[in-house]
């Protein structure tokens, strides 16, 4: 019988009701007294020298307040980038300044030249365009290689090349990988490309800058998924505004998916402008603006070997990666090709050696950095087609070339520096196999192909590092920030709690399912636990949301809290009762002395915390709040298999997937309804990836899928209904919940199948293609066809 | 400026609004009803979808002045007189048919649409109907079964319930 | 988006008037014009608004049978009210995404002649008159190339008139992101012959196969087109197709829109 409250039960969102009625409190929903606007005059040039920007004109524009042009940040710091890779000999990346408006040159389409502030949206963008520029253009690098020639033009000419790093990892095994690859029975080779995607979270970003003078407090109003970090960097590093004299809020978010939780530079211009006009100003972004200055993601371009002994053991693995930059080093950018995907290159698979390369590279395009699963995407996708390809030419079953390979024993020392704590590969194979209907897929192949269809089934595995992260750790990978959370249970007099917390909920659905962990700690009812978030002036700290680690690291820190707040009303408690401390029990709200039936309930001891007539005050405090900070001990392990069906019209090329069915091991689960979600929109981002999202630049750096009507979100009937499944739970052995996190599994577990599913359904047909690299629209795959 | 009047959600509005004042900007600026979304530029996303004289369109691709004398209805105007969800918005609900929510007024206004023409779609019809109406969270799976659902179809059968 | 005037006549005369200065640009649906507007790409001085005219709303057929469609009516409309014309009914609840049928019209879309655009090739393949304020035009002289028709400034389409073939179908296949044409064949079959008009395809915009309506005038099956087909060269090449898949494409819908008109 499914729970119906407290952790495991379905409890329905209650973040539900102000979004249908259309009473949420988006960014751009925000509007302040005497507000001005912002627009941007972004670069459509994507490499130029700027040699003369006019503004008196615009200036003098009606409604216009300022113009804004580089030299007015001169004096101001740029953008950081939050984590710093030293390369394979031991030297830091080359790491160029980013400014928040161009400084002398332009080095993407949508960098901002510069910014005008008018009393409308419209005035502002007329007088945008009435300021006179001359930018000389020179020659855009776009393709990574070319960018690596020696007589490539320089993305920035203080740097000494386009090469931001090289990267080995782990540098000591290559010689032995080099060696078991030369030895090896069997090598399978596969070039990949992992396309360029851009986000698109539905809401574009939008940012309100206000200040007072009187207090010197200025308010940055953002679409963030993490306002305490860009409370951090724009403070310290871009405005120098202390952090008492800087709020960030960040309200109802609608999606971010990675590309939110970067420091951006509209950010800083609205906070700085209102500073310097004393008026709030706001920014809007409109979609068009989000294709060109949002991080994108992926963009990567690989070879893999791998290879393997006569009885098709995995021997060794052997990559070589270029990975996208683009101009400017986003916030967390440099971590995404190297952290967060050579450490995932072991997979769910025993390879005793492994050598991943990556080389990354400036170009002439807009920044690149994390977007849902940021580089395990990107492992998971190589690491699976390769297997796929090997088992195709060894003409073994490619599930069962898996299986033979898979670790089976836990805790597991992979040779890329991670400790998988748990996992069981072969039970999520095993419901894979049952809600997949592979015993009934022949069958079906049989109906498509007498509609004149080929069909193909694709499987593959998955493991990602999520919880991110422990702090020491990272620190010595690099990471410029530490990755704890915080929590804060303040429980009020007469019993309801109220928790501010330092993850940020847009579209998670943490208003419902923390209070759900809560709820079950205390016995409580889950109405009685409110959840606050996005607001630096309410919340203790918080590194906020990405990398699967809301529940993993800030649910933990709750969850701390809680004990906190459970030892301290339990000392209440055996006062009130006149009990040892060591005899109460707190059970469904109500404080017992074990073995008797005195008892005192939740909301009599909280009022006597804050109403303390009858109360230990020689011992305790008054009050019942308490906040933890909860640094993980290593990152969780969610793994899975995922399996797509797919259909081929062989006289078009167009591919439509027929089913999709996920078998995840998420650990424990809070809500399985909110997990479900999760999965099925993670699912569609990566069969979107698969089939039918690219972000296309042409050779002068022009940006091609510049909107909706060239870049293809998948629509409600580009999917099927999914077959999800997270029966198979091995907790995580290192966090008080015994969760993994699951925002990103469906991401990065989905496109390899959808590819492997396409590449069956084709040799089913007779057409022996080894491999086409995504998105596999009609056209590539009809091309494909035709050899 | 020119001044425009129309109803919306069953209350007289007005105001005064420019030639290119689009029924989006009046709604969200002039009136604060903010729950009808922008989000994108080129007229597909649908998150601004509302109801204008009974017919769904998208509010970011017709002119305020367009609108003049119009029955408008937007999300804020979907609930039960009482205030509660109606049918529609509790199986939004029920079914984890939204995440982040910027989309769904434009989805609960397109499904209402939908079922105002076709009372029991099936679920072909209803990916076909969503067209015009992009999410970024759901994967469309439980908004398909969250409208099967408001038409009184048994969904229980469908997979991961 | 530029300011501009924005005028509601509610007559055709009223239109025309208002139509006079240079600047100025009739409204029809807006599916099209208003985004173009958002992007700046038009800087019309005046908008003159056709939806208030109603006398070119409304769908009714004439003496010689033709389905006689008003220029503003919405697609939505042809989708529901023609049943005498199937396949344009397919094609037009089609176009778009609901909300877009229930704004756009079929003078707006006719008018602006985007070369993947569905209705230019139902016209062209029906050999369609288009009736303006001034004139009428035969489909087969309308079309000039992308974006490119035979009307004059400040000319009106108040009426379409489409003769009913005995057989039709129309095969779209959609790009991937805007769900336009990425080619789209409609395949038309009247008394004394086939008309096949091919739209998204090539960079003349909509065009007539005329091989291909020779074969299917003396028989009209799949078969009669299977070894035929149109050159790569002159076909829009871009991210969602090369030239040779675009003509490659031709084929298969051509092929199916026959299969299916029976």
């Amino acid at each position: 019988m499914p729970k119906d409250h407290g952790i495991g039960a379905a409890s329905k969102r209650r973040e539900d009701v102000r979004f249908l009625t259309g009473t949420g409190n988006y960014t751009d929903d925000i509007n302040l007294p005497r507000q001005l606007y912002v627009h941007f005059l972004r670069s459509d040039i994507a490499h130029g020298e700027i040699r003369h920007i006019d503004t008196s004109t615009a200036e003098g524009m009606p409604g216009v307040k300022r113009v804004f042009t580089g030299k007015d940040f001169e004096g101001v710091g740029g953008l950081p980038c939050g984590w710093q890779v030293t390369d394979r000999h031991g030297a830091p990346m080359q790491e160029p300044a980013h400014p928040v408006i161009a400084q002398g040159k332009v080095r993407h389409v949508g960098e901002i030249l510069a910014a005008v502030v008018a009393d409308s949206r419209e005035r502002a963008r007329d007088a945008a365009e009435a300021i006179e520029f001359d930018i000389a253009e020179l020659p855009a690098v776009v393709d990574m290689k070319a960018a690596l020639a020696s007589d490539a033009p320089k993305v920035h000419e203080d740097l000494t090349s386009n090469l931001c790093y090289d990267w080995g990892f782990v540098e000591d095994n290559r010689d032995k990988v080099d060696e078991a690859i030369r030895t090896a029975a069997h090598v399978t080779t596969l070039e990949l490309v992992n396309n360029r995607l851009v986000a698109n979270p539905m809401e574009p970003r939008v940012a309100v800058g206000d200040y007072h003078r009187a207090t010197d407090e200025s308010t940055l109003y953002t679409t963030s998924q993490n306002p305490h970090v860009i409370r951090l960097l724009m403070g310290a590093f871009v405005l120098g505004i202390p952090e008492h004299k800087l709020r960030v809020v960040a309200p109802d978010v609608g999606g971010g998916f990675g590309s939110k939780i970067f420091h951006y530079a509209e950010e800083a211009f609205v906070t700085f402008a209102a500073r310097q006009l004393g008026r709030p100003v706001k920014w809007t972004s409109t979609r068009s603006e989000a294709f060109m200055s949002d991080a994108h993601g992926r963009d990567h371009v690989t070879k893999i070997e791998l290879a393997l002994d006569a009885d098709h053991n995995f021997t060794a693995i052997r990559t070589e990666t270029h990975a996208n930059m683009g101009a400017y080093l986003s916030t967390f950018a440099p971590s995404v090709p190297t952290w967060l995907h050579g450490t995932l290159m072991a997979g769910n698979y025993r390879t005793p050696a492994i050598y991943v390369n990556v080389k990354a590279v400036f170009t002439n395009t807009v920044p690149v950095d994390a977007y849902r699963g940021a580089g395990r995407p990107e492992a998971t996708y190589q690491l699976e087609r390769v297997i796929d390809k090997a088992a195709r030419e060894l003409g073994v079953d490619p599930v069962e070339l898996r299986r033979k390979n898979f670790v089976t024993e836990f805790p597991y020392a992979t040779p890329v520096a991670v400790e998988y704590d748990t996992g069981d590969y072969n039970a999520t194979m095993d419901k894979l196999a049952e809600i997949a209907d592979f015993a009934g897929f022949e069958a079906r192949r049989k109906e498509s192909e007498a509609r004149g269809k080929l069909r193909g089934l694709g499987v593959n595995c998955y493991i990602e590092a999520c919880g991110i992260a422990p702090s020491n750790l990272v620190g010595q990978l690099g990471a410029r920030a530490g990755l704890y959370d915080a929590a804060t249970v303040r429980v009020n007099a007469t019993g309801s709690i109220s928790v501010m917390v330092g993850a940020h909920s847009h579209g998670q659905g943490h208003e419902t399912s923390f209070p759900q962990v809560i709820a079950e700690m205390l016995g409580i009812d889950e109405s009685q636990v409110d959840i606050v978030h996005g607001d630096t002036s309410k919340i203790p700290f918080g590194m906020g949301t990405y990398g699967s680690r809301s529940i993993a690291v800030c649910g933990s820190a709750m969850v701390r809290a809680t004990e906190k707040v459970i030892a301290k009303a339990k000392k209440i408690a055996a006062h009130l009762l006149e009990a040892s401390e060591a005899d109460i029990e707190l059970k469904d709200g109500q404080f017992t002395v074990a073995g008797t039936d005195k008892s005192v309930a939740w909301g009599d001891v909280t009022l006597a915390a804050y109403v303390p007539h009858n109360y230990p005050l020689e011992d305790i405090e008054p009050g019942l709040e308490e906040t933890a900070f909860y640094d993980p001990a290593n990152f969780t392990f969610p793994a899975g298999a995922y399996a797509c069906e797919v259909e081929v019209d062989p006289e078009t090329g167009k591919v439509t997937i027929e089913r999709f069915a996920a078998a995840d091991d998420f650990g424990n689960v809070i809500n399985p309804m909110i997990v479900d979600g999760q999965v099925h929109g993670g699912l569609a981002q990566g069969i979107g990836q698969a089939l039918l999202e690219n972000c296309a630049y042409d050779a002068n750096g022009q940006l091609v899928s510049a909107s909706y009507m060239d870049y293809a979100m998948p629509r409600a009937d580009d999917v099927p209904f999914y077959a999800v499944d997270h029966s198979c739970q091995t907790p995580c052995t290192h966090n008080p919940l015994g969760v993994k996190g699951c925002g990103e599994a469906g991401a990065i577990g989905s496109p390899p199948s959808v590819v492997n599913a396409v590449i069956d359904a084709l040799h089913s047909g007779g057409h022996k293609v080894a491999h086409i690299d995504m998105p596999l629209t009609p056209s590539r795959v009809w091309a494909a066809m035709q050899g | 400026m020119t001044k425009v009047s129309m109803t919306v959600n069953g209350e007289a509005a007005e105001g005064e609004v420019e030639g290119r004042t689009l029924l989006v900007e009046f709604l969200r600026e002039e009136l604060g009803l903010t729950g009808t979304h922008v989000g994108c530029d080129t007229s597909q996303c649908g998150a601004c979808v509302v109801h204008v004289d009974g017919k769904d369109v998208k509010a970011c691709t017709i002119f305020a002045l367009e609108a003049e004398g119009a029955e408008v209805r937007t999300i804020e105007g979907m609930a039960n007189p009482d205030g509660s969800l109606n049918v529609i918005q509790q199986a939004f609900q029920d079914h984890h048919g939204l995440q982040c929510g910027f989309c769904t007024p434009g989805m609960v206004m397109s499904a209402a649409a939908l079922l105002a023409e076709n009372p029991k779609p099936s679920e072909h019809e209803i990916r076909d109907y969503l067209e015009g109406n992009i999410c970024r969270c759901t994967g469309y799976h439980n908004i398909v079964k969250a409208i099967m659902a408001a038409s009184g179809q048994d969904v229980s059968r469908i997979a991961a319930e | 988006m530029y300011a501009f005037d924005f005028v509601r006549p509610k007559s055709l005369n009223e239109a025309v008037e208002a139509l006079q200065p240079e600047e100025a640009m009739a409204l029809g649906g807006g599916q099209t014009l208003i985004p173009t507007l958002k992007q700046r790409l038009a800087s019309p001085s005046k908008l003159v608004s056709l939806k208030g005219v109603e006398e070119i709303r409304g769908i009714c057929r004439d003496d010689q049978g033709r389905v006689c469609i008003g220029g503003g009516t919405t697609h939505a409309e042809v989708a529901a009210g023609v049943p005498e014309y199937p396949a344009l009914a397919a094609l037009a609840a089609n176009i778009g995404d609901p909300a877009v049928r229930n704004r756009g019209t079929i003078g707006g879309s006719l008018a602006n002649n985007d070369p993947s655009a569905c209705y230019p090739a139902a016209a062209l393949a029906s050999g369609a008159t288009i009736v303006t304020n001034t004139r009428e035009i035969a489909a087969d002289d309308y079309f000039e190339g992308m974006f490119m028709t035979a009307l004059e400034e400040g000319e009106i389409i108040t009426e379409v008139r489409f003769p009913v073939p005995q057989a039709a179908n129309y095969q779209k296949f959609e790009q991937p992101a805007s769900r336009f044409a990425l080619v789209g064949v409609f395949v038309a079959k009247f008394e004394d012959g086939v008309r096949v008009a091919v739209t998204g395809a090539s960079e003349e915009g909509v065009f007539r196969w005329t091989e291909a309506e020779e074969a299917l005038s003396s028989n009209f099956s799949p078969d009669a087109v299977q070894g035929l087909s149109v050159p790569a060269e002159g076909m829009i090449g871009d991210l969602h197709g090369s030239p040779e898949y675009r003509a490659h494409l031709v084929g298969v819908m051509t092929r199916r829109a026959v299969a299916a008109a029976g």
